[in-house]
C-alpha cells in the first residue's frame, strides 16, 4: 500500500465495502446508531466486539485506519475492566476522548448532509455555458509564416556538423603465428617475459594475437603465466617437459 | 429598465461566472456604489417570475442562473451538464476545512479518523480549497481554506450562509481552554 489511504483498488471487493464507510468513525457511528445506544455511555465492550466483527467480514482489517480504531477500542475496554472506587474523584472515564472525538465527527456528518444538500439545489441552476479562458491562461500560440519557420529550420540544420565518417577495417588476429613464435621461444628456454613475445613494434592486433595465443597455450598447460605484483612484466614458463621435447 | 441595469445585463449574459461588485463596477466606474446596488435591484427585479432566468447572488457575486424548475427538463435534454457531485470523504473534508480555515492535513485527518492527503490534493485539483498560509510549528505545515468556487458549487452567498455550529443538533463547541473557577 503506497498511500495510508484505506482506498486499495488492487483488492477486488474492498473498495465497494469501502463506499459504504468513509473511515472508522463512520462505521462506529453507524453500529452506535444500529444498536440504538447512547453515545455519551458507550457501551464499549459491545461496540467493541462489533467494530472487529465488521472490519472482519469486510476485509477492512487490512486498513490501517480501521485497525488502529480496533486497538484504541480494545484498550478503552480494558482499562473499563480495570478495578475503581466508588465515588472517586479522580478517576477518568477511558471513553471520554472517544466520544468527543465520535460527536464531532457526527457533527461533520450533519454538515455533510447540509453541503450535499446545497449542491444538489445549486446543481440544478445552470449558469451560462460559455467558458471565458482562466486569466492565467497560457500566452496565445505562436504566429509565424511559412519564410519564418524555413528560415528558423535552415539557420538549425547549419549548426549541424559535418558527419564524422568512421571506416571500420576489418583486422583478423593471426593467433597462429603468435603461436608458432611462442612454441619457438619455448623451445629455447625455460622462462621469458611478455616483451620477448611481442616485440618493440607491436600493433594492437599483434598484442591480441599473442595475448590470446598466450591464454589458449596456459589452458593446454604447455605454459604458465604468472605477474609477481601488480603492472610488473609478466613472466612466461615453460610448463610440460613433454611438450619441448 | 434605466442604462446602467442594461449594461450590467449585457455583462452578467455574458459571463460565464459570477461578477463580483469590484467587476461589475469597473464596466462604469463614474456611477457610483450606490447607483450600481440600485441597478442590480433593477434587473433581479426585471428578472421576476416572468423569466427562466434569474439573477442570483452567488459565490460574493452576481451570475444568471436558470430557475430549479427547468433543471430536469435541461438535464434530460443534455443541452447542459450537471456537475459531478462530490463524494462523502471529499464533502467531509470541505466541512472541516470550511469550519476551520486555515486548518492543516494533521487536523483533517484527526477528525476524520482517516488520511485525507489524496482528498485535499483533489479537492486542491478542483479548486475548491487552496493553501492559504503555512502555520506554526514543526515544518510550517500548509493551511488550507475554501476558495469562491467552493461558495460556487454549493450555490452559496458568503461562508456566513453556513449552518452555525449551533444550529447543528450535535451541538459541539471548541474545548474551552480553561475550566470555570467553581
Amino acid at each position: 500500500m503506497t498511500t495510508p489511504s484505506p482506498v486499495m483498488r488492487d483488492q477486488s471487493g474492498f473498495v465497494i465495502e469501502l463506499e459504504q464507510f468513509s473511515g472508522p468513525l463512520d462505521l462506529l457511528l453507524h453500529l452506535i446508531h444500529e444498536e440504538e445506544v447512547d453515545i455519551t455511555d458507550l457501551p464499549i465492550s459491545k461496540i467493541a466486539d462489533q467494530f472487529l466483527a465488521v472490519i472482519g467480514d469486510l476485509g477492512l482489517n487490512q486498513a490501517a485506519d480501521y485497525l488502529e480504531m480496533a486497538a484504541r477500542l480494545l484498550r478503552i475496554k480494558a482499562q473499563m475492566l480495570l478495578p475503581r472506587r466508588l465515588g472517586d474523584d479522580e478517576w477518568e472515564d477511558p471513553r471520554a476522548e472517544l466520544v468527543r472525538r465520535l460527536l464531532e465527527y457526527q457533527q461533520i456528518r450533519e454538515l455533510v448532509d447540509w453541503l450535499a444538500r446545497a449542491a444538489a439545489v445549486r446543481a440544478e441552476r445552470f449558469g451560462r455555458g460559455y467558458e471565458a479562458p482562466p486569466a492565467d491562461a497560457p500566452p496565445a500560440p505562436l504566429q509565424i509564416d511559412l519564410n519564418d519557420l524555413l528560415g528558423a529550420a535552415e539557420r538549425v540544420i547549419a549548426l549541424i556538423p559535418e558527419p564524422m565518417l568512421h571506416r571500420v577495417v576489418p583486422r583478423p588476429l593471426d593467433v597462429e603465428s603468435a603461436t608458432a613464435k611462442i612454441h619457438a621461444l619455448l623451445a629455447e628456454r625455460d622462462t621469458f617475459g611478455w616483451s620477448d613475445v611481442v616485440g618493440p613494434g607491436a600493433t594492437i592486433v599483434d598484442v591480441l594475437s599473442a595475448f590470446i595465443a598466450l591464454l589458449e597455450l596456459a589452458k593446454r598447460g604447455t605454459l604458465s603465466l604468472a605477474q609477481p605484483e601488480p603492472f610488473a612484466p609478466m613472466v612466461i614458463r615453460r610448463e610440460s617437459p613433454r611438450e619441448a621435447a | 429598465m434605466s442604462p446602467l441595469a442594461k449594461l450590467l445585463e449585457a455583462a452578467l449574459f455574458a459571463a460565464s461566472r459570477p461578477l463580483t461588485l469590484e467587476e461589475l463596477a469597473s464596466l462604469e466606474p463614474e456611477s457610483g456604489a450606490a447607483a450600481l446596488r440600485a441597478a442590480l435591484g433593477e434587473l433581479r427585479a426585471a428578472y421576476g417570475d416572468d423569466h427562466g432566468v434569474e439573477l442570483a447572488e452567488i459565490a460574493e457575486g452576481w451570475q444568471f442562473l436558470t430557475r430549479r424548475d427547468f433543471a430536469e427538463a435541461i438535464d434530460r435534454a443534455q443541452f447542459a451538464l450537471r456537475p459531478r457531485r462530490l463524494s462523502p470523504a471529499a464533502l467531509e473534508t470541505l466541512a472541516i476545512i470550511a469550519y476551520r480555515q486555515p486548518v492543516g492535513r494533521v487536523e483533517v485527518d484527526e477528525i476524520r479518523g482517516v488520511d485525507s492527503g489524496a482528498v485535499i490534493d483533489k479537492l486542491l485539483e478542483r479548486g475548491l480549497v487552496e493553501v492559504v498560509t503555512r502555520g506554526e510549528g514543526l515544518g510550517r505545515p500548509l493551511l488550507y481554506g475554501t476558495t469562491p468556487q467552493f461558495l460556487e458549487i454549493l450555490g452559496l452567498k458568503d461562508l456566513e450562509e453556513l449552518p452555525r455550529l449551533e444550529e447543528l443538533s450535535v451541538a459541539l463547541r471548541p474545548p474551552t481552554p480553561a475550566e470555570e473557577p467553581e
